[in-house]
């Protein structure tokens, strides 16, 4: 599923975050492009 | 989505091949996560941003998704995710953004 990928990381700060989905995408072997945690107020 | 969330995506899909991308979301809700998925497979919404019209079909889900917890050495899903996967309602994220793939 993640060889090869670029994952785009959007998080919520009520949610997962952005760092978090990012490191997890890492560790499963993706390149991680793009990191953003969203706030929705 | 941030407008600037949308311009990035935006910039990434133009520059690579989007069947190369995977969008992971972190949405508490399944309302935001199916709002999230919908702006990244058929354009914004609200025709707010650099998606508005923008049909990119991106891969996307969430990532409490079971296809996305099973590719994550468990050390790192506990590390990064933990309660937060027992906190929040996985299948109903899931379904929500599988919604929109389909």
């Amino acid at each position: 599923m993640f060889k090869d990928r670029i994952v785009i990381a959007l998080g919520e700060r009520d949610g997962i975050g952005g760092l978090a989905i990012a490191a997890c995408a890492e560790a499963a072997g993706a390149e991680v492009a793009f990191v953003a945690t969203e706030c929705f107020v | 989505m941030d407008l600037q969330s949308q311009e990035a995506i935006l910039r990434l899909a133009k520059a690579n091949d989007p069947t190369a991308l995977i969008v992971l979301l972190g949405a508490p809700d399944p309302e935001a996560a199916e709002i999230a998925a919908e702006t990244v497979t058929k354009g914004d919404p609200a025709y707010a941003g650099a998606l508005a019209g923008a049909q990119l079909g991106l891969d996307v889900y969430h990532v409490l998704d079971d296809a996305v917890k099973s590719e994550v050495p468990d050390d790192v899903w506990e590390k990064q995710i933990g309660l937060m996967a027992d906190v929040l309602d996985a299948d109903a994220l899931a379904a929500a953004v599988r919604s929109m793939r389909s």
